[in-house]
C-alpha cells in the first residue's frame, strides 16, 4: 500500500534522512520509532505530500506523492505533530471544512462527520469552540480530522504526545479500532506504544533504518536474553558481590549502577532468579528488590540504537 | 473551483469571528465619514463665499467633494489593509493548519485565490457600508453618476492591490505584526514613489500606487491604469505562490 523508496532529505548540509526504504502492506499498522530528532517526522511529512524528498520516491497505492499529487493525498489521513485546528471554529465547523477541502461530497458529507465524531469520541462538544477545548479533544479532534474522509492511508505523528496516562490508553484503542483495513503508519518514540498498537516496527536512528521487523519474530528474537535489576544493602562488599553473582550459571554481565543496585544481564533463555535468592541468602545480604528491568523490546530498542551511535 | 469556494468562506467565517475586523471596519467608517463630512462641509460654505460667485459654474460636488473623499479614503485603505491581510498565511503557519492545508487535495493557487477573495469580500463590504455616506449625497444633491461609479471601480482595483502585497507579506513570515509592517513598507515604497516625481508620465509617477486612481475619480476609465492595477495583482499573488511553493523545497 505504502512503498517509500530510497527516501532522502537534506536541509542545507544537514541530512535529515538517509536511503530510507521500506513497505506497509494493507492493514498494517507500522509503529515508525525512533528518538527525538531521528527523522521521524520528516519521513511523515514526506509520505503526507507535505514537503517533497531531495531524493527516492513514495508511492501511496498506485500512486506517487510527488507526480500524481493529489490523486494520492485524496487516499491519505495526515495527523501532523500539532493537530492542525482552527480556534475560531466550532468542532462541527471545522470537520465540515476539512470535508470539504478533503472533496467528501453530497449527501455522505453529514455522515462521514457524524461517525468521524463518534468513533473520536468528540460528539458531545460538536457545538464547541476549539480554543476551549482541552489538549485531550484537541488531540481527538485531530484524529478525527485525519479519518473524516475515510482516507486507505493514515499517518500519524506521535498521536499521544502531551496526553496524560488515561489519554493515552483511549488513543491506543482508538487508533486499533480505526485500523481495520486501513494502513496504518504512526511514529513514536514511546516503546510501548508500538507493543500495543502495531504488527509491524521499523526503528529508525539518525536518519536510517537500523531494523525492520514484525512484532511477533521481533518478540521471539530478544526471548532469550533477561535483564534483572538488584538492590541489596550489601554494607559496601562489592566486589564480593560483583564476584559471586557473576559465578552464577548463565550471568553474562554484572554491573552496579548506584550503591547497591546492581543491573545483570543474563543468557539465553533461563530463569536464574531462584539461583540469585539463594545466593544472597547465604550470603546474608538483606534482599531489598529483585526484579526485570527492561521489557524485551526496549533492550533491543536500546542496543540497536546504541551500537548504530558507535 | 470548489475548493477556493470552501476556502473562502472559511476565511470569511474567521473574520468575523475575530474582533480585528470590527475594529477595522469601525474605524474606517468613522474615518472615512469624518473626511467626508470635512469635504461636504467645504462645498457647502463655498456656496455661500461671496470669493467664488463667479466660479459657481465650475464648483461642483464631484470635484469639491467626492474626489477628495476618494482620495483620502485611498491613503485610509492604505494603513488598514495590511491589517485585514496580515493574518491570512501568517496564522495558518503560527496554528499548524498549513500542514492540513497543504496535505488536502487541493492546489495551492486554490489556497492563494480562495484567502485573497475572502480579504476582497471583506474589503468589499467596508466600501459598500462607507457609500451610505454618498447615497445620501445623491439623495439631496446631484452629483455626476459616471465619474462616481468609475471612482469606485478604481478604488476597488485599488484595494485588489492593496490585498495582494499584503496576502504575499503574509507568506512571508509566521508573525501578523511582521507582516503587516511589510506590506506597509511596502505600500508606502509604491506610494511615495509618486509623490517624488512631479511629472504624471514619468516612470515613477507609473509605477505610483495611487497616481493611478486620479483618472478613475475624473471619470476617466483608461485601460492603462487597468492594466496596472490587475498586472499588480497578479504579480503578488504570482510571488505569493513562488513563496509557498519553494518554501517546501527548503
Amino acid at each position: 500500500m505504502i512503498e517509500v523508496q530510497n527516501l532522502t532529505k537534506r536541509y542545507g548540509n544537514l541530512v535529515a534522512i538517509n536511503n530510507v526504504s521500506f513497505r506497509v502492506a494493507q492493514g498494517e499498522i507500522l509503529g515508525f520509532l525512533g528518538p527525538n530528532g531521528a527523522g521521524k517526522t520528516t519521513t511523515m511529512r514526506i509520505i503526507s505530500g507535505y514537503m517533497p524528498p531531495t531524493d527516492g520516491t513514495v508511492r501511496v497505492g498506485d500512486f506517487d506523492v510527488i507526480e500524481d499529487s493529489l490523486k494520492a493525498k485524496r487516499r491519505i489521513g495526515y495527523l501532523p505533530e500539532n493537530p492542525p485546528l482552527y480556534n475560531d471554529m466550532t468542532v462541527e465547523g471545522y470537520l465540515d471544512f476539512v470535508a470539504d477541502i478533503k472533496h467528501v461530497l453530497g449527501k455522505n458529507k453529514k455522515d462521514k462527520i457524524r461517525l468521524a465524531m463518534e468513533r473520536c469520541g468528540i460528539t458531545d462538544v460538536n457545538k464547541r469552540l476549539i480554543g476551549n477545548l482541552s489538549k485531550g479533544y484537541r488531540q481527538r479532534i485531530g484524529i478525527a480530522q485525519a479519518i473524516v474522509h475515510d482516507p486507505a492511508v493514515l499517518i500519524l505523528d506521535e498521536p499521544t504526545i502531551g496526553l496524560d496516562p488515561k489519554q493515552i490508553i483511549e488513543i491506543r484503542y482508538l487508533i486499533k479500532s480505526l485500523s481495520g483495513d486501513r494502513t496504518v503508519i504512526i511514529s513514536t518514540h514511546l516503546l510501548p506504544e508500538v507493543t500495543m498498537t502495531c504488527t509491524r516496527v521499523v526503528i529508525i536512528n539518525e536518519g536510517r533504518i537500523v531494523l525492520e521487523e514484525s512484532l511477533d519474530r521481533l518478540s521471539e528474537r530478544v526471548d532469550g536474553a533477561q535483564i534483572l535489576f538488584l538492590k541489596i544493602n550489601h554494607a559496601n562488599r562489592y566486589n564480593e558481590v560483583n564476584e559471586r553473582i557473576q559465578s552464577l550459571p548463565n550471568v553474562s554481565d554484572v554491573r552496579e549502577s548506584a550503591s547497591g543496585e546492581f543491573i545483570i544481564q543474563t543468557k539465553g533463555g533461563t530463569d536464574i532468579r531462584e539461583d540469585l535468592v539463594r545466593v544472597i541468602v547465604q550470603n546474608g545480604w538483606r534482599l531489598l528488590e529483585l526484579r526485570p528491568l527492561t521489557h524485551a523490546l526496549e533492550e533491543v530498542f536500546l542496543r540497536v540504537i546504541s551500537t548504530e551511535g558507535e | 473551483m470548489k475548493p477556493v469556494y470552501t476556502i473562502l468562506k472559511r476565511e470569511l467565517k474567521s473574520y468575523f469571528a475575530s474582533p480585528i475586523a470590527y475594529v477595522v471596519l469601525l474605524v474606517f467608517l468613522v474615518l472615512s465619514g469624518i473626511f467626508f463630512f470635512l469635504y461636504l462641509q467645504g462645498f457647502v460654505e463655498s456656496q455661500f463665499d461671496p470669493r467664488f460667485q463667479f466660479f459657481k459654474e465650475r464648483i461642483n460636488l464631484n470635484d469639491f467633494v467626492i474626489r477628495p473623499y476618494f482620495g483620502t479614503v485611498s491613503i485610509i485603505l492604505l494603513i488598514m489593509m495590511p491589517l485585514i491581510t496580515m493574518r491570512l498565511i501568517a496564522e495558518e503557519r503560527r496554528n499548524f493548519t498549513a500542514e492540513l492545508l497543504f496535505t488536502s487535495p487541493v492546489r495551492v493557487f486554490h489556497i492563494i485565490l480562495g484567502k485573497f477573495l475572502a480579504s476582497f469580500s471583506f474589503f468589499g463590504v467596508m466600501v459598500l457600508i462607507s457609500a451610505v455616506y454618498v447615497i445620501v449625497l445623491m439623495a439631496y444633491g446631484n452629483p455626476d453618476l459616471g465619474p462616481l461609479l468609475s471612482g469606485y471601480l478604481g478604488l476597488f482595483l485599488l484595494g485588489g492591490s492593496f490585498l495582494a502585497v499584503g496576502l504575499f507579506s503574509s507568506s512571508l513570515t509566521e508573525n501578523q505584526i511582521v507582516a503587516a509592517v511589510i506590506s506597509f513598507g511596502i505600500l508606502l515604497v509604491f506610494w511615495i514613489i509618486g509623490a517624488s516625481s512631479d511629472a504624471q508620465d514619468s516612470i515613477l509617477g507609473y509605477l505610483s500606487i495611487i497616481n493611478h486612481l486620479d483618472n478613475f475619480t475624473k471619470g476617466v476609465i483608461e485601460l492603462k491604469d487597468i492594466v496596472y492595477y490587475l498586472s499588480f495583482i497578479f504579480f503578488g499573488l504570482f510571488l505569493t505562490h513562488i513563496m509557498l511553493e519553494s518554501e517546501k523545497w527548503r
